[in-house]
């Protein structure tokens, strides 16, 4: 393939011999990856935050060496960790009790990755912003006869919510960039797409560029799209 | 902290960690350190150096792109937001390869490039780690720093201008030292980011910690341990920096406190 | 699924896994032209996988292909997961302490590519003070490190980022496979930049004795069938028939002594 002679909006076109289809196809793959690790990570962060507030003081000893061991592990040492210790370990485990081999493929354990890491953030964003609601109001949805499940649904979730926007957006930042650390181990997201692209038309600058402003569209695009949640959430607030 | 008296159910923890390093420390294979022992220095030497050089020039980066943000020209401010904007949209990795592939494949169009003063640093790694890791940190920290300038409250710096000080004099005496003290607390945070950051000049051919245990564990075929040394490493690290740290706000608020 | 639970089940309960009835192959995800890729169903294509299947046929095994990481491989047939791994997989000592190998199946020389022009000999003086980039744990790196200890060693993920940075200039020289080298001088940006500076001079201790099959210490059995299987497809023609299709010389290098 000759690539040198090939103009730049046909280097970018969408169907091969161009790779724009092979760059939108790594963003489409990165975006499923960090939605799916990111609403996965709000789960645990969750989970965590409940456990951290009304837990027993051993579970909330446990949490804090997850959050913490999380929060201070580089993010690559993790994924590899997940990618390659993990499965070998589970498979151990299985042989062990006779149910065979468990696979992870990379799509799973890119998800699983950014779900961790996203979860020991999450829980910490929470746990703020589920201190910051008066007391007194989950007391007298408790005082009402409300479950702790409606308790929670009706009043807690909505109560916290503006505090916790402005992290939890950051969070989701931080999952669409977490994602590009996947192309070290081979997964081909849009960066790894982007570099592949660049060392097989040796156009490196155009390719990367090209690579920046997706994820710049997807932080932009974001950023407008949770702005736009901040000022639902903190409809007649005093300080909107 | 030494007087209080563990819980039991924090003992059991303690126990049980202590008998899993144990497993681990007897259980698996540790013969390979003695072998890599200098290699892994070395490496995390690179790391140590890179961390510390990278967010001291980004910080010092950082407090003309929050300033600039909060008081200067429009133009400037606009300049500095979208540069704190491009770094914090984009992916650090990427902007690593751009810089490092990216300006690579520059050079063979680049005739005379190779005569220039720069081309001896131009062809290391290095300095495009350095780089790369200094604009990413600049470009975080700046977004913080903007927010310490504009929280200093404003009668503070109306007072000094009342008691006839010059603006630099305002910016040094009062304005800077007020506005990193309120940023000091999520220092501690930014760094610990920007170590774990450090392990991505890897991919360009730097050789820092997380490279070094790459080759050991390509050349020993050995999954878990040193990826287990190696994260331990680096917990140990985040955990010096949050000592560092807790000293030096410490230091800061005792310092400002007697003047 | 099913039939990775029935061979996993039948590996456990036969203590020995020569005895299962289906070897499983392991080959690297990624691709290694020409000896092993992937094409876009899966399939792998390439001078090692028929050379496998050849020697399967010949050792009477019934062989099952399946790919993992480069990385996991050795991991996976320690771990039981395949029984033999045909990688390109150099046979070292350093290997030696990990797991088996068969004899030889193929062996190429490693070569150095320079930019044009370079006044170089491949030899550790002309190396020194050189930079030399190399794939980070390959053998080419062990040899460097051995031979050319006076030069800049840089070490990269890929060979390709190595030969991108011999393009850039910033390298004098990489060192790799004769035929991975061969490829990338055929490129265009080969072609613009480097050229080739002859063999090195051979070193069994790290650049191995040739590639082998990579199989579980103590598996004599089936080390023995598959060195029978690779004296025969020699002796039968069945080898030199399978390279004519993808090279123009003999791989296998120098008889074994």
């Amino acid at each position: 393939m000759n690539y040198r002679d090939m103009s730049m909006g046909e280097l970018l076109a969408l169907a091969p011999p161009g790779w724009g289809g092979a760059l939108l196809d790594g963003l489409w793959l990165s975006l499923q990856v960090a939605g799916g690790g990111y609403l996965l990570g709000l789960v645990i962060g969750m989970a965590g935050a409940a456990g951290k507030l009304s837990g027993g003081p051993v579970i909330r000893d446990l949490l804090a060496c997850y959050t913490t061991g999380i929060r201070a592990v580089p993010e690559l040492v993790l994924i590899l960790l997940l990618y390659f210790a993990v499965p070998e370990a589970l498979n151990r485990v299985s042989a062990m009790i006779g149910l065979g081999e468990v696979s992870i493929g990379p799509f799973a354990s890119g998800i699983a990755v950014i779900a961790l890491v996203q979860g020991a953030y999450a829980t910490e964003v929470m746990r703020g912003a589920i201190r910051a609601i008066p007391r007194g109001q989950i007391e007298a949805a408790h005082s009402l006869g409300m479950s702790p499940a409606k308790t929670f649904r009706r009043i807690t979730l909505p109560a916290m919510l503006p505090g916790a926007l402005p992290g939890l957006s950051n969070l989701w930042l931080i999952a669409t960039k977490d994602t590009a650390l996947l192309a070290v181990v081979g997964f081909t997201e849009l960066t790894l797409a982007a570099r592949q692209a660049a060392g097989a038309t040796k156009h490196h600058l155009l390719f990367l560029c090209a690579a920046g402003v997706l994820y710049l569209l997807v932080s932009l695009v974001s950023n407008l799209f949770f702005k736009a949640l901040e000022r639902r959430a903190t409809r007649g607030m005093p300080h909107g | 902290m030494a007087e209080r008296r563990l819980p039991p159910h924090r003992l059991l923890l303690i126990a049980v960690a202590v008998l899993a390093i144990t497993l681990i420390a007897l259980h698996m294979r540790w013969g390979w350190l003695v072998d890599y022992r200098d290699a892994i220095l070395d490496g995390l030497w690179l790391t140590l150096v890179l961390l510390v050089t990278t967010s001291a020039a980004g910080l010092l980066l950082a407090i003309p792109l929050g300033l600039v943000q909060v008081t200067g020209p429009r133009p400037l401010a606009w300049l500095a937001q979208g540069f704190c904007t491009l770094i914090r949209g984009t992916p650090l990795l990427l902007q690593i390869w751009l810089l490092y592939y990216g300006l690579g494949s520059l050079f063979p169009y680049l005739p005379g490039m190779r005569q220039s003063w720069l081309w001896p640093y131009l062809i290391e790694s290095w300095p495009y780690a350095f780089a790369a890791l200094t604009l990413s940190f600049a470009g975080y920290e700046g977004e913080v720093m903007r927010g310490g300038f504009a929280g200093v409250p404003k009668g503070e710096l109306e007072a000094a201008r009342a008691l006839g000080m010059h603006p630099l004099t305002i910016l040094r005496r009062i304005w800077l030292p007020r506005a990193v003290q309120r940023v000091l607390p999520t220092l501690n945070g930014e760094l610990i980011i920007q170590l774990k950051a450090t392990p991505l000049v890897a991919t360009i051919a730097a050789v820092d910690t997380y490279a070094v245990f790459g080759r050991i564990r390509q050349e020993t075929y050995m999954v878990y341990e040193p990826l287990l040394l190696m994260a331990l490493i680096y917990l140990v690290l985040a955990g010096l920096i949050t000592l560092a740290c807790a000293a030096l706000e410490r230091g800061w608020s005792d310092d400002s406190g007697s003047r | 699924m099913k039939r990775v639970l029935t061979a996993t089940l039948t590996t456990l309960c036969l203590a020995s896994v020569a005895q299962a009835d289906v070897t499983r192959v392991g080959f690297a995800t990624e691709p290694y032209p020409p000896f092993a890729t992937p094409d876009a169903g899966g399939e792998l294509h390439g001078w090692e996988v028929d050379i496998t299947r050849a020697i399967c046929e010949a050792a009477g095994l019934e062989c099952e292909l399946v790919t993992t990481s480069w990385d996991g491989l050795i991991p996976a047939l320690t771990g039981d997961k395949i029984d033999v791994i045909a990688a390109s997989l150099s046979i070292t000592d350093k290997r030696r302490e990990t797991i088996a190998f068969s004899d030889k199946y193929y062996q190429t020389p490693a070569a150095l590519a320079v930019a044009k022009g370079t006044e170089m000999e491949a030899t550790r003086e002309g190396l020194a003070g050189k930079s030399l980039g190399v794939q980070s744990a390959s053998i080419h790196q062990a040899y460097a490190q051995a031979h050319y200890p006076e030069a800049t060693l840089r070490q990269y993920q890929t060979q390709d980022e190595a030969n991108q940075d011999l393009f850039a200039g910033r390298l004098d020289a990489t060192l790799a496979d004769r035929l991975i080298i061969e490829q990338f001088l055929e490129s265009r940006e080969g072609q613009l930049c480097c050229e080739m500076k002859g063999a090195v001079i051979q070193d069994p201790e790290t650049l191995g004795e040739g590639i082998g099959f990579g199989i579980r210490q103590g598996d004599d059995a089936l080390r023995e069938r598959l060195n029978a299987a690779i004296a025969e497809v020699r002796a039968d023609g069945t080898y030199d028939e399978i390279t004519a299709r993808y090279f123009d010389f003999d791989i296998y290098g120098e008889p074994d002594t």
